[in-house]
C-alpha cells in the first residue's frame, strides 16, 4: 500500500511480500466460494416453460462430487501463499484444469441425479454459481499459463487436451439430461444444418473479404494517396450497425432480384443468405485493407532495396520478401475478421440467413433460454476456437521463417 | 467559427439529416407509397421516431457512461502497484471476452435478467467495459516513463499525477475506447428491440416480422445515421483533445 | 547541508549502492561522476525518496527525509533529468509552474516567479510562455526542464545528467548558464554524471563512484592531482580528450584581464595544459598572466581551464 501512496516506482520490486503471493488465484477462490455458497449451482423447473428454482452445490451434486471438487479446490488455496516457482504454478495449472473438468461433471452428475427425482418434462439448467466457478477455474489456468510463460500454442494444446476430456465426458452422456443438451438431442439435425450454415456464411464472407481486400489493401499500400478516402468509406461502412447495413440492403437486393430473375434463381434476393454475405463481406473489408496495409508499409524499405539491390522482380519480391514479413499482421487481420464474422453472422438470422443466430432469436421469441444457449454458446465456442487457433499459428510463424 | 467553415462542417449537415428524417419522416409518405404501392401504412406509426431515439439514446448513454466510469477505474487500477498483479488477467479477460459476439451476450443476459431495457443496459454495459478497459490500460501504460518519473520528482502525489498528467495523456486513447464501446452499444442496442427494449431497431424489427420493408428502412437508415453522426462527434472531440496533448 | 548516511539498496540481492556515505555542504556543486550501472542515478534518487533505500538515512540541513511525506519533501528539492519529462500537454508556463501551484502560491506570484525564470534562462518569456514542448529544441526543452527544477526556490537541486542528450554546442552553453546560476543563486547542486570533462567543469566537488560506492570525493584539483585508487586516475585519465584539447588551446583564450594574482606568472601563449600542470605542481587554482613583454596582464583560473 505504501507504494501505492507514494507512487513511487519499483517500491514494492524487489521486496519479499509476505501474505497473498498470487492475488488473482486469491480473487477468483474466493468469488467461487462465494458464489457457491449464496448461489444456485443448477436450476430446476417443473418444464419448459416455467422458470427455474436454484438449487446449492451440496444438495445437487452429492457428497461424492463434492468431496472431489473439495479435494481439487482444497490444494488451491496454500498454493496462493507459495513463493513464485515454477513447480507451483505447475502444479497450479493441473489442479486448474481438473477443477473445470470436475466443475462440469459435477454438473452433468446434477442434471441426471435431479432429473430422476423430478417428472419427465422437469428441466435442470446450469445455475450461476456453476458459470461462475467455470469462469473462475478457466481463469485461475489461464494465470497458471501466463506464470509459466506459457504461449498460444501451449494454450492451444491445453485447450485442446480440455477439448479431448470436456469431449469424453459427453461421450459417456454426462451432460445428456441437461436441458441444453436436451433441447440439441430434439434437433439435431437442424442444428448441425444451423452449425453448417454458420460456418458457410463465415467461410463465404471472409473469403469474398479476401478477395476483394488484399487487391484493395495492396493497392492502397503502393498508392498512399488513395487510403485517406478509402479508409474513410471502410469506417464509414463499419459504423453502420449490423443490423441496420442487412436491413439497408433488402430493398436493394429485392429490386435487383425482381429485374433480373436469373440472379432469383441464384438465391440472390432482399432476404436470405445472400444479403447476409454481402453485409458480412463488407464489414470484413475494414480489417483485411487496414491489416494489408500495416503489414507491407510496416516492411522495411531497407529490405526491400536490399532485395531490389541483389536482383529480385518485383514479383519475387512481393512473393518472398514482403509477404513473408506481413504475415504476422496479415493473420493477425485475419483473426479479427473471423472472430468479427462469426459474431455478425449471428445477426443475420433476422433477415433469414440461417446459422446459429436462429436459435438465438427464436429463443428469445419464445422466452427458452436453453434454446438462446443452443445459439449462443457455439457461436461463443466457434469464436474461441478461431481466436486461439490462429494466435497460435501467429505464434508459430516466425520459428517457420527462421528455418 | 466563420460561417464557411460552419458549411463546409460534415458533421453539421449529417447531423441536420438526422435530425430531419427523425422530425420529418412523415414527408417521405408519397415517396414510400408510390414505392411501395402493396404496403400499409408506409410510415411507422407504434411509436414516433424522435421517442425511439431518445429510448436509443437513453439505453446507449446510462450503460456507456457506466462503462466509461467503471472502466477507466478498472483500467487505473491495473496500472497501480495495488493493482499490478490482476493486470495480465484483466488484460486476458478483455481479449477473450472481446471475442464473444455481444449478441450473444444480450441473448444470455435476457433469460437470466428479464426482458425489456434491463437486460439491454446491462449486456451493453458488460461488452462495452472491455474496449475501454482494453484502451484505458493502453493509454496509461503509454504515458512516457520520463514524464511520470517527473511528476513524482516535481512532487505531484499519486492522486495528483493521475488526474494531473496520467489521464489527459492517456485521453485521446482512452477516448478511442469510448468511441468503438459507444459504437458497438448503438448497433446492440438496436438489437435489443428484439427483447422489448425500445429503440431505433424496433421499426427494423417490427418491419422484419410483418413483411413491411418502409419500417426496415426507416429504422435501419436512422440508426445508421445516429451510428454515422455520433461516430463524427467523437472523431471532432478527438481532434479537438489531440491539439496540444502530443505526448512523447 | 545534506548527509547520506551509510546507505544501501539492492535490486535482486545485487548492492546498486553499496554502503555509501558523503556529505556535501551548502552551496556546494557536488558532481556524481562514475560510469553507468555505478549506482549514481539510484543514489540520487534516494535523496528525493523516488527511490526507497534498504539501510542507511539521508539528512537535509539535519533532518532526516523520512520524517517528511515524500510529495512534500521533493516539493522542496529541485529536480531535472536528462529527457526533461516535461508535461507534453501544458504549456511552458504551466510546465514551470508546477511546484510553485502545488505549494499553492497566488498566481500572480507564480506567474511572476514564471517570467522570472524563463529570463533567468534566457527563453524570452512573451515567446516561450505558451509554446508546448513539441514545439522546443532540445536545448529550450532542457532550459526549461531546469526552470521547472528551480521553480520554487528549493534549497537543494539535484540532476540527473540534464545535459546529455543535447548536442555539444548547446551542451556547452547550457553548462555555462547553470554556472551562472549557480554562481548567482548559491543553491546546493548534485549533479549525475558520466562525462569527466563536465563535471571537471562544473564541479565545486566531484565524487567518484564505482560499484554502488564513493571511490574519492575531492575537489577537482585535488582528484587530478592526487587520484585515490587506480580506478580514479584510469578513469580520470582514461577520458583524456579533456586533458589534450587543453594542450592545444592557449592561454590567452581564457585568462580573465579583470584580477590579479601572486607568484610566478605563465605567458599568455603558453597552453593550456601547462597552465593545469603549473597549477598542480604549485597546489594553487590560480595564476598570474603575463605578455610576452613580462607584463602582468591577468589571471587564469582553474575553473576558466574548463571553461
Amino acid at each position: 500500500m505504501t507504494a501505492f501512496l507514494t507512487g513511487a516506482p519499483g517500491v514494492l520490486r524487489g521486496h519479499p511480500r509476505s501474505g497473498v503471493r498470487e492475488p488473482v488465484l486469491f480473487t477468483l477462490l474466493l468469488t467461487a466460494l462465494t458464489a457457491t455458497v449464496f448461489l444456485g449451482f443448477v436450476s430446476v423447473a417443473p418444464n419448459r416453460l416455467l422458470s427455474g428454482r436454484p438449487v446449492p452445490l451440496w444438495v445437487a451434486a452429492g457428497t461424492g462430487y463434492c468431496g472431489a471438487l473439495a479435494a481439487i479446490v482444497g490444494p488451491l488455496v496454500p498454493l496462493c501463499f507459495a513463493p513464485p516457482r515454477q513447480r507451483w504454478a505447475v502444479l497450479t495449472v493441473g489442479l486448474a484444469a481438473s477443477w473445470l473438468v470436475a466443475t462440469l461433471a459435477a454438473l452433468g452428475a446434477a442434471a441426471q441425479a435431479l432429473a430422476a427425482g423430478a417428472g419427465p418434462a422437469a428441466r435442470v439448467s446450469a445455475g450461476a454459481a456453476f458459470w461462475i466457478m467455470a469462469g473462475c477455474s478457466a481463469f485461475a489456468l489461464a494465470d497458471g499459463l501466463r506464470r509459466l510463460r506459457a504461449g498460444p500454442v501451449a494454450a492451444a494444446a491445453v485447450a485442446l487436451v480440455l477439448g479431448g476430456a470436456i469431449g469424453a465426458l459427453a461421450a459417456r452422456g454426462t451432460f445428456a439430461t441437461l436441458s441444453v443438451v436436451q433441447e440439441y438431442s430434439s434437433r439435431q439435425a437442424l442444428f448441425a444444418a444451423a452449425l453448417t450454415r454458420h460456418i458457410a456464411l463465415v467461410a463465404g464472407a471472409v473469403g469474398l473479404g479476401l478477395v476483394i481486400g488484399l487487391p484493395l489493401g495492396l493497392g492502397a499500400s503502393r498508392r498512399p494517396r488513395l487510403q485517406g478516402p478509402l479508409f474513410a468509406l471502410l469506417n464509414l461502412l463499419q459504423t453502420v450497425p449490423s443490423i441496420a447495413l442487412f436491413g439497408l440492403l433488402i430493398w436493394p437486393l429485392a429490386a435487383l432480384a425482381r429485374a433480373a430473375p436469373r440472379l432469383a434463381a441464384w438465391g440472390i434476393g432482399g432476404i436470405g443468405p445472400a444479403p447476409a454475405v454481402i453485409a458480412l463481406v463488407l464489414y470484413a473489408l475494414l480489417p483485411i485493407v487496414r491489416n494489408t496495409v500495416a503489414g507491407l508499409s510496416g516492411v522495411d524499405p531497407a529490405v526491400v532495396d536490399a532485395a531490389r539491390g541483389v536482383g529480385l522482380t518485383r514479383a519475387q519480391i512481393f512473393r518472398r520478401v514482403e509477404l513473408p514479413l506481413s504475415l504476422p499482421i496479415l493473420i493477425a487481420g485475419l483473426r479479427i475478421v473471423i472472430v468479427q464474422t462469426i459474431g455478425l453472422a449471428v445477426v443475420a438470422a433476422l433477415i433469414g440467413a440461417g446459422g446459429l443466430g436462429t436459435f438465438v432469436f427464436e429463443g428469445l421469441g419464445q422466452d427458452a433460454l436453453d434454446l438462446v444457449l443452443l445459439g449462443a454458446l457455439p457461436a461463443i465456442a466457434l469464436a474461441l476456437a478461431a481466436d486461439l487457433g490462429l494466435r497460435a499459428m501467429a505464434a508459430l510463424l516466425p520459428q517457420r521463417a527462421d528455418r | 467559427m466563420p460561417v464557411r467553415r460552419v458549411l463546409a462542417d460534415p458533421l453539421m449537415w449529417v447531423g441536420l439529416l438526422f435530425a430531419g428524417l427523425l422530425l420529418g419522416m412523415n414527408e417521405f409518405r408519397p415517396v414510400l407509397r408510390w414505392a411501395f404501392p402493396q404496403t400499409v401504412p408506409v410510415i411507422y406509426d407504434r411509436a414516433s421516431f424522435p421517442m425511439l431515439f431518445l429510448a436509443h439514446l437513453a439505453l446507449v448513454a446510462t450503460a456507456s457512461a457506466a462503462a466509461a466510469t467503471v472502466g477507466v477505474a478498472l483500467a487505473v487500477f491495473v496500472t497501480r502497484p495495488a493493482g499490478a498483479p490482476f493486470r495480465v488477467t484483466v488484460g486476458t479477460l478483455v481479449a477473450i471476452g472481446q471475442t464473444f459476439p455481444p449478441v450473444a451476450v444480450l441473448a444470455i443476459a435476457v433469460p437470466l435478467i428479464g426482458f425489456g431495457a434491463r437486460p439491454t443496459i446491462i449486456a451493453l454495459f458488460l461488452y462495452g467495459l472491455l474496449p475501454i478497459v482494453e484502451n484505458g490500460i493502453a493509454g496509461l501504460e503509454g504515458v512516457p516513463a520520463d514524464v511520470r518519473e517527473a511528476a513524482d520528482g516535481m512532487g505531484l502525489s499519486a492522486v495528483q499525477r493521475l488526474f494531473a498528467v496520467e489521464l489527459p495523456l492517456a485521453a485521446s486513447v482512452i477516448l478511442a475506447g469510448i468511441r468503438i464501446s459507444v459504437t458497438i452499444a448503438i448497433g446492440t442496442a438496436a438489437i435489443g428491440s428484439t427483447v422489448g427494449a425500445l429503440s431505433l431497431g424496433t421499426p427494423i424489427f417490427d418491419g422484419l416480422v410483418a413483411d413491411n420493408l418502409p419500417f426496415v428502412i426507416e429504422g435501419a437508415v436512422l440508426v445508421a445515421l445516429f451510428a454515422i453522426v455520433t461516430d463524427m462527434g467523437f472523431a471532432r472531440l478527438d481532434r479537438r483533445l489531440r491539439r496540444h496533448a502530443v505526448a512523447g | 547541508m545534506i548527509e547520506l548516511d551509510h546507505i544501501t539498496k539492492r535490486y535482486d540481492g545485487r548492492a546498486v549502492v553499496d554502503d555509501l556515505s558523503l556529505s556535501v555542504a551548502e552551496g556546494e556543486f557536488c558532481i556524481l561522476l562514475g560510469p553507468s550501472g555505478c549506482g549514481k542515478s539510484t543514489m540520487l534518487r534516494i535523496i528525493n525518496r523516488l527511490v526507497v533505500a534498504d539501510a542507511g538515512t539521508v539528512r537535509i540541513a539535519g533532518e532526516e527525509t523520512t520524517a517528511l511525506r515524500p510529495e512534500i519533501l521533493r516539493r522542496r528539492i529541485g529536480y531535472a533529468i536528462q529527457s526533461t519529462g516535461l508535461f507534453p500537454h501544458w504549456t511552458v508556463a504551466d510546465n514551470v509552474a508546477t511546484v510553485p501551484r502545488l505549494l499553492k502560491w497566488p498566481p500572480k506570484r507564480v506567474a511572476a516567479r514564471v517570467d522570472e525564470l524563463l529570463e533567468l534562462l534566457r527563453l524570452e518569456p512573451r515567446l516561450y510562455r505558451n509554446k508546448y514542448q513539441h514545439q522546443l529544441s532540445g536545448g529550450e526543452k532542457q532550459r526549461v526542464g531546469v526552470a521547472r527544477a528551480l521553480a520554487a526556490d528549493p534549497e537543494l537541486l539535484l540532476m540527473d545528467e540534464p545535459f546529455g542528450a543535447v548536442d555539444p554546442v548547446t551542451r556547452d552553453a547550457l553548462q555555462a548558464e547553470l554556472l551562472r546560476i549557480h554562481r548567482a543563486t548559491r543553491k546546493t547542486i548534485i549533479f549525475v554524471t558520466h562525462d569527466v570533462d563536465e563535471a571537471l567543469r562544473l564541479a565545486s566537488s566531484i565524487a567518484i563512484m564505482d560499484k554502488g560506492r564513493v571511490v574519492q570525493h575531492a575537489a577537482p584539483l585535488e582528484l587530478l592531482q592526487r587520484p585515490a585508487t587506480g580506478f580514479v586516475a584510469d578513469f580520470v585519465g582514461r577520458q583524456g580528450l579533456g586533458l589534450k584539447l587543453l594542450a592545444v588551446r592557449r592561454v590567452a583564450e581564457r585568462a580573465r584581464d579583470d584580477e590579479t594574482a601572486p607568484g610566478q606568472p605563465v605567458p599568455l601563449e603558453a597552453s593550456l595544459r601547462d597552465a593545469l600542470s603549473a597549477m598542480t605542481e604549485r597546489g594553487t587554482d590560480r595564476l598570474p598572466v603575463a605578455d610576452a613583454a613580462g607584463r602582468r596582464v591577468g589571471v587564469i583560473a582553474l575553473a576558466d581551464l574548463v571553461r
